[in-house]
This record gives structure tokens, sequence and C-alpha cells, in this order.
């Protein structure tokens, strides 16, 4: 049995992990609930923010100047493809859906690859936040602390939005039955742009700060696509809370998997979330 | 909001299609001139048109489940790997003669799409999806985890298979692998043609079209799915093995999510529902796959995304979808004059 402190820090990466998989799927749960569209691309704007921000690295600002610009950037990106592409998209069947967003993500693949190269890339770390803690025999890393603490504010924060405002609320209508909400007067339409770039610039925040652990490269938008899908379908179309308690259990469990039964590696987490699914197809916290 | 599906079921015309069973058509014999052709005419490219064939036989096998059943699955691959590991492991510690590998191969793959249909195929739409695409997942990570006996991510090689009947050893040209993969095509397509248009066939489309009413009409419809995964499944297993023999490598690509996403890609290229849209749609996609990666190994992403968005969005049925709305507009207007 391991020590105490190794279970800690075990699970602060397995914690920060998770969060990272919450801000990257939250955007995708929201759309998903309101459209029913399986957007393949969804991981792709995560790659966006990273290699935004990496260029903006490279070009000497620090992260924490880089990331807003780079979130607002692929905002943009996803607000422009939303309004031209997508609306393509909307109007074919479910498959050609599925099919269209695939193209879309090689699309974002080849255009990576084009402009940043096939070789992984780390975005480097402020120096404030490099290093480690230690207290009492533990040591945690100063970087995977400041993860969870930003993307649990994120998280309240989006939790505070969807229930308490007038957005959050339109927004649960639209997700609940979205004729219904068209009819009592809500322009479904355009909450759902706002939301699909909101969702873009969550899951370019989540690229970003997430780049050490899941590190950019052009193939970044296929490699973890099925983890966040599996993160959405778990949770429950359309849940932010389903969402997090997924994305968390999820990261928790691929964490202290590896490290328990390193001979299965990545095998616990899918045969978990099948099982899962099996039991409950709809997910953790259903809506629809 | 999407509009509601067809509930009124079956419309006439493709009522008709359904029923004229059993006809060779045009179709097969310019495709079987074209196979014999290459194998005179091109000869450096027949590696080339053996994957083309194979890519046939994965998308045909695919048609089936998602074409006929309209079981929508991100996880194919799943079979064409196993498939693949199975002739691989059957030829390196078992038997090297191919023809029973294939058979050893698809049963494999079909056990596993009647375990794996049983739970997965009570779930419909978006869990569907993901259920199969976990499930291909699982398997890649079992595979990957597997070292000993798969190779992990080298890949499983090292195998021989022996000549064919005895008779026909694999030459370095491809030839013998050529011809051999052209020969096994034109069974399985024999077998889909006639599954599909089997009684069999025909339930299956029935539950694509409207499973509630087939099940008021008495269909077990999660047996028939089942089945009819299977069937899919042990045909994409012959891909797969097909591929392993003729490589005599089995790497975990072969049951990698990209795989998945290509064929669904080869279909919707070709056509769904139609069989012989996955033979359009493969030699389109492996030769202009190649061809791209043969003019820019690193951009050609560009190409194939470009041309996935611009099928769904122009020509949703396909290219077969497309030519035969044309044929049938000029037979129409023939008919009319």
């Amino acid at each position: 049995m391991p020590s105490l402190s190794t279970l800690l820090s075990l699970f602060i990466d397995g914690a920060s992990y998770g969060m990272i998989l919450f801000l990257i799927a939250s955007g995708l749960t929201v759309t998903l609930g309101i459209m029913r569209i399986v957007n393949l691309s969804h991981c792709g704007f995560a790659m966006i923010g990273g290699y935004a921000a990496l260029a903006l690295v490279s070009m000497g600002l620090p992260l924490l100047a880089a990331l807003p610009i780079a979130v607002l950037f692929t905002m943009a990106v996803g607000f422009l493809l939303e309004q031209t592409i997508y609306r393509v998209v909307y109007r074919t069947h479910e498959f050609g859906q599925i099919l269209m967003t695939l193209g879309l993500t090689y699309l974002m693949v080849a255009t990576i690859n084009l402009l940043f190269g096939s070789l992984m890339q780390n975005i480097l770390v402020p120096e404030a936040l490099n290093g480690v803690w230690l207290a009492g025999g533990l040591t945690i890393s100063k970087y995977r602390i400041f993860l969870v603490a930003v993307s649990a504010g994120v998280a309240v924060l989006l939790w505070a939005t969807f229930e308490w405002t007038m957005f959050g609320a339109r927004l649960r209508a639209a997700i609940d039955n979205p004729r219904m909400a068209r009819a009592s007067g809500i322009d479904v339409g355009r909450l759902l742009s706002v939301a699909f770039a909101a969702g873009c610039g969550l899951a370019a925040l989540g690229g970003v700060l997430g780049a050490q652990m899941l590190p950019l490269e052009p193939f970044y938008a296929l490699k973890y696509l099925v983890l966040v899908l599996m993160v959405v379908t778990v949770g429950g179309l359309g849940s932010l809370k389903g969402s997090l308690v997924a994305a968390l259990a999820l990261g928790l469990i691929d964490t202290f998997g590896r490290y328990f039964v390193p001979e299965f590696g990545g095998f616990v987490i899918y045969v978990t979330v099948f099982a899962f699914l099996l039991v409950r197809p709809r997910g953790l916290f259903q809506n629809a | 909001m999407r509009k509601p599906e067809n509930t009124i079921g079956t419309s006439f015309p493709e009522m008709r299609s359904a029923l004229r069973t059993h006809r060779f058509g045009w179709f097969e014999i310019v495709m079987l001139v074209v196979f014999v052709a290459v194998y005179y005419l091109l000869p450096g490219y027949l590696p080339l048109a053996t994957q083309v064939a194979i890519m046939i036989i994965f998308a045909i096998s695919l048609d089936l489940a998602l074409g006929y059943g309209g079981i929508e699955t991100l996880g194919h691959a799943v079979f064409y790997g196993i498939g693949g590991y199975a002739a691989g492991l059957y030829a390196l510690h078992v038997w090297q003669e191919p023809i029973s590998g294939l058979l050893v191969a698809a049963i494999a793959a079909g056990i596993f799409g009647i375990v794996s249909g049983v739970v997965v195929l009570r779930a419909k739409g978006l869990t569907l999806v993901m259920l199969t695409l976990a499930c291909a997942t699982m398997v890649h990570e079992f595979a990957n985890s597997m070292r000993a006996v798969t190779g992990g991510d080298d890949g499983l090689s090292g195998y021989r298979i022996d000549p064919i009947f005895g008779l026909f050893r694999f030459d370095l040209f491809g030839r013998t692998a050529y011809i051999y993969s052209v020969c096994i095509l034109v069974v399985v397509f024999l077998i889909a043609r006639v599954v599909a248009n089997s009684n069999f066939g025909l339930t299956a489309r029935g539950i694509r079209s409207n499973a509630q009413r087939m099940q008021l009409l008495g269909v077990p419809v999660l047996n028939r799915l089942v089945l009819l995964y299977a069937i899919s499944g042990a045909l994409a297993g012959i891909a797969g093995a097909l591929s392993a023999q003729v490589t005599k490598l089995v790497g975990l690509n072969t049951l990698a999510f990209t795989l998945s996403g290509n064929v669904l890609i080869v279909l919707i290229l070709g056509g769904i529902g139609r069989l012989y849209g996955a033979v359009i749609g493969s030699i389109v996609f492996v030769v202009l796959s190649d061809r791209a990666a043969a003019i820019d190994p690193f951009n050609w992403l560009f190409i194939l995304g470009g041309l996935i968005v611009l099928t769904v969005w122009l020509a949703p049925d396909g290219i077969a979808g497309r030519f035969s709305a044309l044929t049938q507009q000029l037979l129409g207007r023939e008919r009319k004059s």
C-alpha cells in the first residue's frame, strides 16, 4: 500500500487532469444539449487555443498575458466557423454532422501541421508557477495547484451564470426543450452561437492550461477527442454538473488506474466508461 | 430541431429497388473488367490496388451495418483489427494456411460482433455512437497493453503465410496478393448482396426506417440487429485478415479511431446503402489519399478534410447517389419524350 502522501499527490494529479477535461468538455456539453450535434471538432478548438498561446509565448509574451488573447482568438475562430460551416452542419442528417465535423477536424490538424510542424510542443510555465511546494514529505507541483484553482474558479463562474443569470435560464430552457424555448420567444439560434463561442473559449482555456498534461501536437484534436466525448456522454448531455463530476471521476480513475495497474495502462478507464454507459445510457444527470 | 423520421415507411421506388434482387447489372461487369485490366495494364500499382480491394471489403461490411441496418457506429475498426490480429496470431501459432486464416478471423470478429452487439445495440442515437467508440477504444487499449501477445506499439509481425491452396505463393510484386484479394472481394460482395437482398436484409431496412413499427409487427428487432452486426463484423474481420496476410504486419492502427473514421468517409463518399457505393468510395479514397500523400506527405489531410466537408455538403448521398439520381433523371426524360 502506498503512503498517504503518494495517494494525495496522485489525487491532485488526477483532479487537475479531470479539471482540464472538464474545461474542454463544458462547451461541448452545452452545444450538444441544445442542438444534439456531435461536434467532433470541439477538441480542435482546445488545440487552436493551445497553439495560439504557444505562438504568443514564443513571441515573448508571458503566459498569463497570452492566455486571454488566445482564448479570445479561439472564440473568434469558433464564432466565424459557427456562422459559416456549422450552418451547413446543422442542416444535414445526424451522421452527416459527425462526418462533417470530422472533416473539419482534419482540416484543423492539417492547418496546425502546416503552421507549427508535427513536433510535440510545450508551453513554458512562468517562473512563479514552476517548481514544487514541500509540505511534510509531500511534494506538490505549484502548477497543478494553480490549475485546480483556476478551473475550480471557472466552474463556479459557469455554475453561477447557468443558475442565476437570465442568459443561463434561457440556456437551460433551450437545453430542456428547444422548441418550447423558441415558442416562448427565446432566440435559440443566437443563444447557440453565443454558447458555441463561449464553449470554444473554455476549450481553449483548457488547451492552454492543460498543455503540460495533454501536450500540443497536430493530432491533439483527434487524440483527446474520445476522452472528451466520454466525459460528455457519461455526464449526460447538456449537464454541466454531470460533466464536472464525470471529468473529475475519469481523471482520478485514469491516474489511479495507471498507478496501481500499470500493465493495463489506459485500459481501465475505457472499461469503466463502457460498463457505466451500459447501466446508465443517458449518463449521470440525464437531461433530455 | 431535426425533422421527424419518415414514418410512412418504405417509399415506392425504394421498395422497387429492394425487390429487384439477385440480378447482375453492368456495374458488376465493369468492376470485374476494371480489376482484370488493372492486373495487366498497371502492374506497378498492384499493391495499391490490393489496398483498394481490402478497403472495399471493409466498406461493404460497414454498409451492411450502417446502410441497411442503420447501426451508427464510430468503432467499426474494432472488427478489422480483431480480424487482423486473429489471422496474424493464427498464422504465428497454429497454421500458415491463408483461407482457414480468413475463416478464423471471420469467426473471431463475428463472435465479437455478437457479444458486443448484444450489449451495445440496445442503445440508440448518440449513446450507440459513443458505445461503439468506447468499445473500439477499449479493445485498442487492450491490444496495446497485451504487449506479449500483440506486440503492442510495434505491431504483430514475423509470421509467414503458406501458398494459397499450396500452389500460389505470395510473390514480391504482389501479383498473388492482388488476385487473392480480388477473389475474396468477389466472394464478400456476393455474400453481402445475398444478405442485403434476403428477407433478412429487407427486415433490416425496415428496422432502419422505423424500429418501433417493426417491433410492433413482431420482428425481434434486437436479435436481427445483432445478427446483422455480427455478419458485418465477420466481413470486416475478413478485410483485416486479408490485410494482415498480404502485408505480413498487424499494427495497432488497425484498431484505431482514425480507421473507423476513414471507412465512414469512404462510405459517405461513395454513398450509403447501395453496396457499390463502397466500391466507388474506396477507389476514390485510397487512390486520392495515396496521390495526395505522394505529392505532399504533410498536407494531404487538407485534401481529405476538404473532400469530406464538400461531399456531405454538396452530395449527401455520395458519388453513387449523385450518379443514380443523374441516370434516373436521364431515363425519366427519355421516357417522357
